[in-house]
């Protein structure tokens, strides 16, 4: 399995404040990784040093620039980043992710214009191609924003919480619409929510400052305790349940 | 009273002054509007005053006094709010205070002729002289190879910065151009509708057409439209009734947003009843 990218003793901060240390990290081609940890562990970091907006203070991180730089990775980003209020259609959000690659010169050909059209069509939000972000529920917002994550078909996908703001229906649509997508990509997955993603992904990445990568979808909480990973745990069963733990 | 070629040199300033400046603040006012800087555009306004003022005092031409506190100003809170050091509209406020503060004192200081301060203030195409017209029409033509040319880019940033920042590494280098313009653009309106009311020449327009539309790029045309009706309108009402031009303008503007308003509320209940 080829390698995507790999991260060698990394450490990243905003400041004096380090919040990823010591990171070695390996992504290879159509791995689908959960990325769970606590509030403030360092999940979202990490995905911005993948993406380049963060320099590692320490340590090395390294594309296979065959398959991808720090450039061609799509990338989902919480709801929050964008302004839903702002004057901007759907086909031209999902358009921006064709920016990758475009010099700031460069117009949208029709041929572009119709990769546009064939995700919407794709992702189900026929219909909405010329509506505004403020227009749409949650959940149809999150498949415009991973409309622009997949339009220019890279070979690594980061998702940021994308189950949040989105209706449990919505949800199982868009984790089956994702295991489509992994045959040809690989995602690396934000959440705090390990119950539901589990059925979904190959494995686990467990981020507390440090990354402990765990090569199975099937984490316990004797993991969780291991990894020192306080996070709460859903399982389904007969009687779905609960089971909240706190780790020092 | 017969027409005379003063009276005609009068009407052509007018009529290419409201070209421009509707040209100039509905691409400017668009991205003003949609990236919610309304209340850093005011700052940027009255802290150029202050170069105004400067500019009597040390005898060079106020305007380029304004264009220069004006582009210092945007490109300064521009840089704080990306090093989040201050808050952004604490920094805004303090330096729309104290624009005004330099530009009065050094206005006051200037020894002998005292120019009229409120053509400043609130706009009077008497003082608009025919290198203001050129400016503005330079202007406008920047304006639009500018926005014409990055488009995508421009639109891309200002509505989602951080994933712009992963595909590109043009991201500040943008937003301080594209601010630097609007900076520009509002002082070279200043002399057409005052220190007081340039805002509002920038941000009703965009606001009228986004009572009908959503898309940026309409908005920016509607806006143009709208800022010339406006402003021609507001020209004729001023000449005829003797009223400052700038006061008038911004009445006329918001006269037309109350009307499309009401317009658009009228079609949406006609069409909601036949279905």
């Amino acid at each position: 399995m080829p390698i995507l990218f790999e991260m060698h003793s990394l450490s990243a901060s905003y400041g004096a404040n380090t919040v990823l240390q010591d990171v070695n990290f390996t992504v290879n081609e159509n791995d689908f990784i959960g990325v769970i940890g606590p509030n403030g562990g360092g999940k979202t970091t990490l995905l911005k040093v993948i993406l380049g907006l963060l320099k590692p203070a320490k340590g090395t991180l390294i594309f296979n620039e065959t398959l991808l730089n720090g450039n061609s990775i799509g990338y989902l980003p919480q709801l929050s980043t964008g302004d839903v209020n702002y004057p901007v259609t759907v086909t031209d959000i999902i358009l921006s992710g064709l920016m990758i690659g475009k010099s700031i010169f460069s117009r949208m050909s029709s041929s572009d214009k119709l990769k546009a059209h064939t995700v919407i069509e794709e992702l189900g939000l026929t219909g909405m191609s010329k509506s505004n972000l403020n227009e749409l529920s949650g959940g149809q917002i999150q498949r415009v924003l991973l409309g622009r994550a997949i339009i220019g078909n890279p070979r690594l996908i980061l998702l940021d919480e994308p189950g949040n703001f989105v209706d449990t229906t919505f949800e199982n649509d868009f984790y089956e619409k994702l295991k489509d997508l992994n045959k040809r990509m690989a995602i690396l997955m934000v959440s705090h929510d390990v119950g539901t993603i589990s059925s979904h992904i190959k494995s686990f990445a467990c981020v507390n400052r440090s990354l402990h990568y765990h090569p199975s979808p099937e984490i316990t909480n004797e993991d969780l305790l291991a990894y020192g990973c306080p996070i709460q745990l859903v399982t389904h069963g007969d009687v779905p349940h609960t089971v909240l733990k706190y780790h020092k | 009273m017969e027409p005379n070629i003063f009276q005609y040199g009068f009407i052509i300033k007018g009529l290419l002054g409201a070209i421009f400046a509707s040209i100039t603040a509905g691409l400017a006012g668009t991205y003003v509007v949609s990236r919610r800087m309304v209340f850093l555009s005011g700052g940027i306004t009255h802290a150029s005053f202050g170069g105004i003022g400067i500019g009597y005092f040390i005898g060079i031409n106020p305007v380029v006094g304004a264009a220069v506190f004006g582009i210092m100003s945007a490109l300064g809170v521009e840089y704080l709010s990306v090093k989040q050091k201050i808050r952004e509209d604490s920094a805004i406020g303090i330096l729309w205070a104290f624009g005004m503060a330099i530009g009065i004192i050094f206005i006051y200081l200037t020894p002998g002729y005292t120019p009229n301060l409120m053509s400043y203030l609130f706009g009077s195409i008497l003082t608009v002289s025919r290198a203001d017209i050129i400016a503005l029409g330079v202007m406008s033509v920047i304006l639009i190879l500018y926005f014409g040319i990055f488009y995508r880019t421009i639109l891309y940033i200002s509505f989602d910065e951080v994933y712009a920042r992963t595909y590109s590494s043009y991201v500040d280098i943008f937003k301080y151009v594209t601010t630097s313009l609007v900076a520009l653009t509002i002082v070279l309106n200043i002399r057409m509708a005052g220190v007081v009311l340039v805002i509002s020449l920038l941000t009703i327009p965009p606001n009228i057409a986004m009572l009908f539309t959503r898309v940026y790029s309409k908005i920016v045309i509607w806006s143009i439209i709208a800022g010339f009706v406006g402003t021609a309108t507001g020209y004729v009402i001023s000449y005829y009734a003797g009223i400052p031009v700038g006061a008038t303008i911004i009445f006329t503007l918001v006269i037309i947003w109350v009307l499309v308003r009401i317009t658009t509320l009228l079609i949406m209940k006609l069409s909601k009843r036949r279905n």
